[in-house]
C-alpha cells in the first residue's frame, strides 16, 4: 500500500481497519544473492540499495533482534554534511543529498528537518578553525554561513553570552543541516527494501560465517544455515564480534556514549547547538523533549548504559551554555555501542575473504551517514569496487597510513 | 564505576584515565614486522565480556595498572600493576620486557 494523503483520510473514514503490517515476515530461505548481516540502518539501507540500484532482489538481512533496535533507534538524530578532510566531505555530502529526497524515494515521512546546525567558536584560533572549514565545505557545494555574535544572538538568544570561561565569538551554520526521526529512517528502509522482495528476518542471529577455499559460502544462524556468495558485515558496535567468526581483528574498540532526553516542552530551540568545547550538542524533538548528548565515557563497554561522571560533566556543560534549560526535567537516559575507529573515520571496504565485505567504524556519527553508507556498502558488494565517495574509507588505512583523521587529535584508540 | 588501585584501594573512576586494550603491554620486538605493529598499534578483539585494559592512575598515585574488567557490566574484577606484569605472561614476546615509553595523555577536545 503506497502512503499518501487520501489514504490517510480513507482509513480515517473505514476505522483504520485497512493498513497492513509494513514489511512481510518471511521464513528465511536456504540460499540467497547476498546477505547483510545486521537490520539496523546501515544493513537496511544497504539491503535497499542492492535491490535498487544493482537489481539484486534474493537477498537477505538478518537481525538477530528487532529491525531498528540498536543505535538507529538510539541516537540523537542529527543529519549534517560538515565536514573538512577530502575523503569524508563528498561522502557525507552525497548522504545529505540523499536525505533530501528520501522520503519521495521511500515513500515514508521520516520527518527530516533542515532546521539549521550551529557550531559555536570561543577564540579567534577557533575562528580562523571554522572559516577554514566553512570555505571547504562551500567549495564542496555544502552550505556554511559564518555567524558573529550578534548573528548567533539573533538566532539563539538564549545562550548565556556573559560567562567567561567560554565566552561566544560566533558560529558556524551550516543551514541544511538539521534532524530526522530516528525510526522511521529504519522503518522506511525496511519497507521500502521490502516492497523489492528483500526477505528481512528478525530474531535470527548469525552464530558463524562459512568460508571455504578463502570464499565465504554463507552463514550459519539461529535458524539455520544460510548459503549466499556475497556476504556483508553491518552490525556497528557488535563488529567485532562477528568478524571474530571469519578469523579477522578489526581496528575497532566498542566505547558508551551517552544521551538524554527531558519531558515535552513547548517549542524553545529551534535548531541544533553544537557546543564542542563543553563536549555538549543539543536539539529539540518534534515531540518537545529536548534531546542532548556529550562525550563518550571513555572506556571499552557493551553496557548500553553509561556512568555518572559523564552524565554531571553533560549536565554541566549543558548548564553553562544555556542556564534556561536548568528547570526541565531529564526524562530518560541511554548509553549506545559505538564502534570506534582509531582516526575516527569508517571502514566500507573488502575483507581478506573473497565475497566478505564489512560496514563498520561509525564511531559516534552512524546516523546521518544511513543513507550514503548503504548506498556506497551496496556498491562495493555489487561491484566489488569501492564507489568513489567511499574510497577512502579501507580497511588497512591504519597500516597503510592514508588515515582519515578529521579531528587532527591522531591515530589511536583512546583519542577520539 | 569504581576502579581497585593495588596501591590505593578503590577508588573513583575519574581518578583514572584510560588507555586502552592490554594489548599495549606485547609490544613487538625490535625488527618486527609492519603487520605486528599494525596489530600492536590498532587491531583489537573487542571482547564484549571479560577484558583486560590499561589505566593510569593519573588523580592519584600515577600508577600504570591493568584491570580485569566485564565491558557487558562495567564489573570491575581484578587489576595489578603493570611494573608488577611479568615479561613471561605477555603474549607474543619472550625478550625481557623494556621500559616503557610514557603514553601521549588525551588532549582537551574530542
Amino acid at each position: 500500500m503506497r502512503y499518501n494523503g487520501l489514504n490517510v483520510i480513507w482509513q480515517g473514514l473505514v476505522g483504520n481497519t485497512g493498513w497492513k503490517p509494513a514489511w512481510r515476515t518471511p521464513v528465511p530461505k536456504s540460499a540467497y544473492d547476498a546477505i547483510i548481516i545486521g537490520g539496523g540502518g546501515h544493513g537496511l539501507s544497504t539491503a535497499y540499495y542492492l535491490a535498487k540500484n544493482h537489481g539484486l532482489n534474493n537477498i537477505a538481512v538478518l537481525e538477530k533482534g528487532y529491525l531498528g533496535g540498536g543505535n538507529v533507534g538510539r541516537n540523537t538524530t542529527i543529519v549534517r554534511a560538515n565536514y573538512f578532510l577530502p575523503g569524508n566531505q563528498e561522502f557525507y555530502s552525497h548522504s545529505l543529498k540523499l536525505w533530501e529526497g528520501l522520503e519521495a524515494e521511500l515513500n515514508y515521512n521520516v520527518m527530516h528537518s533542515q532546521r539549521g546546525l550551529v557550531n559555536l567558536f570561543h577564540s579567534d584560533g577557533q575562528r580562523d578553525a571554522f572559516v577554514r572549514r566553512g570555505n571547504a565545505m562551500a567549495a564542496q557545494g555544502d552550505d556554511a554561513v559564518l555567524l558573529d555574535r550578534e548573528g548567533v544572538r539573533e538566532l539563539l538568544p538564549y545562550l548565556d553570552y556573559d560567562q567567561a570561561r567560554f565566552p561566544i565569538h560566533g558560529g558556524l551554520l551550516h543551514p541544511r543541516g538539521g534532524t530526522a526521526r530516528h525510526d522511521a529512517v529504519a522503518w522506511g528502509y525496511a519497507r521500502a527494501a521490502d516492497r523489492r522482495g528483500v526477505d528481512l528476518i528478525q530474531n535470527c542471529e548469525v552464530t558463524g560465517i562459512d568460508i571455504e577455499a578463502g570464499r565465504v559460502t554463507g552463514v550459519q544462524t539461529t535458524q539455520g544455515p544460510i548459503r549466499a556468495p556475497k556476504v556483508g558485515m553491518v552490525v556497528a558496535g557488535r563488529s567485532g564480534q562477528v568478524a571474530a567468526m571469519a578469523g579477522m581483528r578489526l581496528p575497532v574498540e566498542s566505547h558508551v556514549l551517552q544521551a538524554f532526553v527531558t519531558e515535552g516542552l513547548k517549542p524553545v530551540i529551534d535548531h541544533v547547538i553544537s557546543f564542542g568545547m563543553g563536549h555538549f550538542y543539543i536539539s529539540q524533538s518534534d515531540k518537545g523533549g529536548l534531546v542532548f548528548g556529550g562525550d563518550l565515557d571513555f572506556y571499552a563497554s557493551y553496557a548500553a548504559r553509561g556512568n555518572l561522571p559523564m552524565v554531571e560533566h553533560v549536565m554541566e556543560a549543558g548548564m553553562t551554555l544555556m542556564p534556561m534549560i536548568g528547570r526541565a526535567k531529564v526524562l530518560r537516559s541511554w548509553g549506545g555501542i559505538m564502534d570506534m575507529t582509531p582516526d575516527g573515520s569508517p571502514i566500507i571496504d573488502r575483507t581478506h575473504v573473497e565475497g566478505l565485505f564489512v560496514d563498520c567504524g561509525w564511531n559516534y556519527g552512524g546516523f546521518k551517514a544511513v543513507p550514503a553508507s548503504g548506498w556506497c556498502m551496496a556498491h562495493l558488494m555489487a561491484t566489488g569496487e569501492p564507489h568513489p565517495v567511499a574510497r577512502r574509507f579501507r580497511l588497512n588505512r591504519f597500516a597503510t597510513g592514508d588515515l582519515l583523521d578529521e579531528e587532527g587529535t591522531g591515530s589511536q584508540h583512546n583519542l577520539h | 564505576m569504581r576502579i581497585t588501585c593495588p596501591l590505593c584501594g578503590s577508588r573513583d573512576r575519574r581518578e583514572f584515565y584510560y588507555y586502552g586494550a592490554a594489548d599495549y603491554l606485547a609490544r613487538p620486538a625490535e625488527g618486527a614486522g609492519l603487520e605486528a605493529w599494525d596489530a600492536y598499534l590498532h587491531l583489537r578483539d573487542n571482547p564484549a565480556g571479560m577484558t583486560k585494559d590499561l589505566w593510569y592512575h593519573e588523580a592519584g598515585c600515577s600508577a600504570w595498572i591493568e584491570v580485569t574488567r566485564d565491558t557487558t557490566s562495567h564489573a570491575v574484577l581484578s587489576s595489578r600493576l603493570v611494573a608488577a606484569v611479568e615479561s613471561a605472561d605477555l603474549p607474543g614476546r619472550s625478550a625481557p620486557a623494556r621500559k616503557k615509553a610514557a603514553p601521549r595523555k588525551k588532549k582537551g577536545t574530542s
